[in-house]
């Protein structure tokens, strides 16, 4: 068993976990950062330092160098079994971690709403398909459409045709007239003015649908083709991939593990980024979408409060105030359509992990039911695809959020529970 | 209206009492604070296992795996009742001669088991760490969910007339009756406490206290175990009288999983986890089985035993309650014992002759009950 303690521990290396940590590091604070993934820089940086794209990127990884912050890959957090205190697998096993001060930088991951033949081979997140193709899975040649809403159904598109991909459609949920606005109001910002201007004029040829959305997936074993509706008409397409979510869904679970409150869905903070628990701080898409301007100034908030610096950190406020202001501009733009509540059918599976249908869950009143008579949720994602859908869908609460937090093998979490060597 | 019984609880006993009542064709309500099935019953392991080191324990045990055995065509799918065996495992050559002995006295009891040397226990058992000594099989032992088992009884329950009120806590047994928590009043001739660990709220000085377990269960490895698996140390390690203890026992889901078993607290009695105590128990289960410790867990919660100072179940009238009848106390056996317990019950409510000596479960049996001291 190792056992180690730390002033700060920032959870999640992307644009807000580097913000928070050089923030913090900055001001004199001893910080480790843990991330479960491989590399650093979070959903927008995942190649690591060596693939940044830009000096931004570029910057934000120099953090990493930072004397006084040390840097852990591949340690999943999975239980805080009392205050102060992480277990943590790392690649060589468990780990027992204590911490003065803790920040959480979780992010979002993508959400996804059923559809029949949503669970086909060939159907992907489309943050997900965006991440393959960046690992090297190959698109090049293949049929693909994109189905889903907001900015990052472009730079999906953006992705997977410069490996060479066929992207056929892109097909935005949200109708003309709101999205036409709100690349009007682009003008208060027009750095993202300039990057759509960019990102746009490389995508030109490929059609770009407003109010469309999948409404079937078929195929024999896998996906062979779509039926869409565009615009109020229905038509077919085939192709081989398919690359559809519905927007994104802060990382709340480690939050509720720790006993943060939550506020619509994000874990919820007061001015200076500290959640309900005092010494426990969240930044970025964990307490609320608005991408990476907004995770970095609440990270760099974040950090100098957990620093002791508030009237630094109250400098950030105004240039925050405008992150958020796009991020609802964002949110109100790219809402989701009622009409995609509604394309399950009584037989379309909502837990894949279980195999439960729609119709199973309909007559049930909460999770609590849902679990016990049909193990909803159940199985090796513990809800994370199914849980939003359930309550999107059915109107369950929110769920708790229950350890492990990601299935951990019995050795690692035996060595991270056995007693310190009295040394 | 007047109810012929008003049963307080909705957990497994509750259910399996509703059901025998409603098949006697006497009018039932079910008053559960939560969802029916969602107190211990939903914690617990569904091992249908009869322990024989108590008389009265093992007759109530015995008769509660026939009654699952004799309906288990009719269980419903979700239930996953399997016939998988429990197989108790000698560490060493004095454990193996305290499984012949158990051999002896099961026969006698005409009990099927089946002893099995070093070689038969590897090849029943190929994942077990080396070193065992052999093992007792009893075959025709099961295993079942037992939410499912829960909801199918109510259903059944319901089906035969009785109703169900879930949300519903009841705030206090009345003369004649229950007044719920929302003010309503339910009038019946028997009202039977079933609340598991809550009963003692509605009746104080209940000697009946929540003896707190751990589970965990795996992502899916089918086969790598296949029966039930208990160490022959069990019964001394989870009985030790006082203070916290881990005992080896394992089960093979139908859904592939594995779940891990179990510990004993007695002084710990909240919701969460114990850290160190489920790292002794998962501990211990990777020594006995080696590859267990590469499989990933998935989840780990805890459950309330309801448990007796004596480990027999409260059955039957309290003294000096005209019409309050108990049905509790079940410790780690409640799933086993839910359809014999339910039929003792039944049978006396309705004035028949059960088939088991009802004696040894009264609970006129502690002083606490004897006389008039519950006259709340
Ligand atoms: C045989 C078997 C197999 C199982 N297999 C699995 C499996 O494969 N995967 C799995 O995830 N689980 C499994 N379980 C576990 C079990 O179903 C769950 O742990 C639990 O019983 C149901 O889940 P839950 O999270 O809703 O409830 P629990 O974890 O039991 O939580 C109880 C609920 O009650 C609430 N509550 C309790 N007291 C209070 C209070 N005083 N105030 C407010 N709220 C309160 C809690 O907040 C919580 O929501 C299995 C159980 C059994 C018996
Ligand atoms: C870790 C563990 C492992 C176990 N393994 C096994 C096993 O392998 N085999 C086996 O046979 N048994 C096992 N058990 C034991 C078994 O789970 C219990 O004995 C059994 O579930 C008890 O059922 P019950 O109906 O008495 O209690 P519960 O299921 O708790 O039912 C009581 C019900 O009463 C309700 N209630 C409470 N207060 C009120 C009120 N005021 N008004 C209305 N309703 C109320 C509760 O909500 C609850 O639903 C295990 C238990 C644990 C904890």
């Amino acid at each position: 068993m190792t056992e180690a303690r730390f002033e700060l521990i920032v959870l999640g290396a992307g644009p807000a976990g580097l913000a928070a940590a050089k923030a913090a590091a900055d001001s004199g604070r001893e910080v480790l950062v843990l991330d479960d993934n491989p590399l650093p820089g979070g959903q927008i940086w995942r190649g690591g330092p060596d693939q940044a794209p830009n000096a931004r990127a570029r910057a934000a990884f120099s953090a990493l160098q930072h004397p006084r912050i040390a840097y852990r890959p591949g340690a999943r957090l999975f239980a805080a079994p009392g205050p102060g205190t992480l277990l943590v697998e790392l690649p060589e096993g468990g780990c027992r971690l204590g911490y003065g001060q803790l920040i959480l930088a979780t992010g979002a991951r993508e959400r996804f709403l059923p559809f029949p033949g949503w669970t086909l081979p060939g159907v992907f997140g489309l943050g997900g398909l965006q991440a393959l193709a960046k690992g090297g899975y190959p698109v090049a040649g293949k049929r693909i459409v994109l189905a889903g809403t907001g900015p990052l159904l472009l730079a999906v598109a953006d992705t997977l045709k410069a490996r060479g991909a066929r992207v056929l459609l892109l097909a935005e949920q949200a109708p003309l007239g709101r999205v036409a606005r709100f690349a009007a109001g682009l003008v208060r910002h027009p750095a993202k003015l300039a990057q759509a201007v960019a990102l746009k004029s490389r995508l030109l040829g490929i059609p770009y649908r407003c109010s469309s959305h999948v409404l079937e997936a078929s195929g024999r074993e896998r996906l062979e083709r779509l039926r869409l509706s565009w615009g109020g008409e229905e038509g077919f397409i085939d192709c081989d991939y398919l690359g559809c979510a519905f927007g994104l869904l802060p990382n709340t679970e480690t939050g509720q593990l720790l006993g943060c409150t939550l506020a619509a869905g994000a874990v919820a903070v007061d001015d200076y980024q500290q959640t309900s628990r005092p010494g426990v701080y969240a930044a970025g898409e964990a307490c609320g979408i608005g991408g990476v301007d907004k995770a970095q100034i609440e990270g760099r908030i974040a950090g100098l409060a957990a620093a002791g610096r508030p009237e630094e950190a109250r400098r950030l406020f105004p240039a925050r105030a405008h992150a958020r202001d796009f991020a609802d501009r964002l949110a109100e733009a790219f809402r989701l359509e009622p009409a995609l509540l509604r394309l399950a059918r009584p037989d379309t599976l909502i837990c894949r992990c279980e195999d439960v249908p729609l119709q199973a869950l309909q007559s049930c009143s909460s999770w609590r039911e849902a679990k016990l008579l049909t193990r909803c949720g159940m199985g090796a994602c513990q809800g994370r695809t199914c849980g939003p859908m359930a309550e999107t869908l059915l109107g369950f609460e929110p769920r708790g959020s229950r350890p492990p937090l990601q299935p951990v093998s019995l050795e690692t979490l035996v060595s991270a529970l056995s007693p310190t060597d009295p040394r | 209206m007047q109810y012929d019984v008003i049963i307080v609880g909705g957990g497994i006993i509750a259910a399996a009492l509703a059901e025998s009542l409603a098949l006697a064709g006497a009018s039932v309500l079910v008053l559960e604070a939560q969802n029916a099935g969602a107190g211990v019953s939903a914690a617990g392991m569904g091992h249908l296992v009869v322990l024989d080191d108590n008389p009265a324990e093992l007759a109530l045990a015995r008769d509660g795996l026939e009654r699952w055995q004799r309906r288990r065509a009719v269980l419903p799918a979700g239930a996953e009742y399997r016939e998988c065996g429990t197989l108790w495992l000698a560490r060493d050559g004095e454990e193996l001669a305290e499984a012949e002995r158990k051999q002896a006295r099961n026969r006698t009891l005409g009990l099927d088991c089946k002893l099995l040397g070093r070689a038969a226990l590897y090849a029943a058992e190929p994942n077990l760490a080396p070193g065992f000594a052999g093992g007792l099989l009893r075959p025709d032992e099961a295993v079942l969910y037992p939410p499912a088992a829960c909801s199918w009884l109510l259903a059944n329950a319901q089906a035969l007339g009785a109703r169900l009120l879930e949300h519903c806590p009841v705030a206090e047994l009345a003369e004649g009756g229950v007044r719920c928590a929302d003010g309503r009043e339910f009038r019946a001739r028997a009202v039977v406490l079933a609340a598991g660990t809550a009963s003692p709220e509605l009746l104080p000085g209940l000697p009946l206290k929540p003896r707190k377990g751990q589970l965990a269960i795996t992502e899916r490895y089918p086969d790598l175990v296949r029966h039930q698996l208990v160490e022959l140390g069990y019964i001394k390690r989870a009985h030790a009288a006082t203070g916290d203890s881990v005992a080896f026992n394992v089960q093979p889901r139908a859904t592939g999983q594995i779940l891990i078993g179990s510990s004993r607290e007695n002084e710990d009695t909240g919701a969460e986890l114990n850290w160190p105590l489920l790292g002794e128990m998962l501990e211990l289960a990777g020594s006995m089985l080696p590859a267990l410790r590469q499989c990933r867990i998935l989840r780990a919660w805890t459950g309330l035993r309801p448990a007796t100072p004596d480990g027999l179940p409260l059955l039957g009238p309290v003294p000096g309650r005209t019409g309050l009848w108990l049905a509790t106390g079940h410790e780690g056996l409640g799933i086993t014992t839910a359809l014999s317990s339910a039929a003792l019950l039944a049978a006396q409510i309705l004035g028949r002759k059960p088939e088991l000596d009802p004696a040894p479960y009264w609970p006129q049996r502690f002083h606490q009950l004897s006389g008039s001291a519950l006259h709340a």
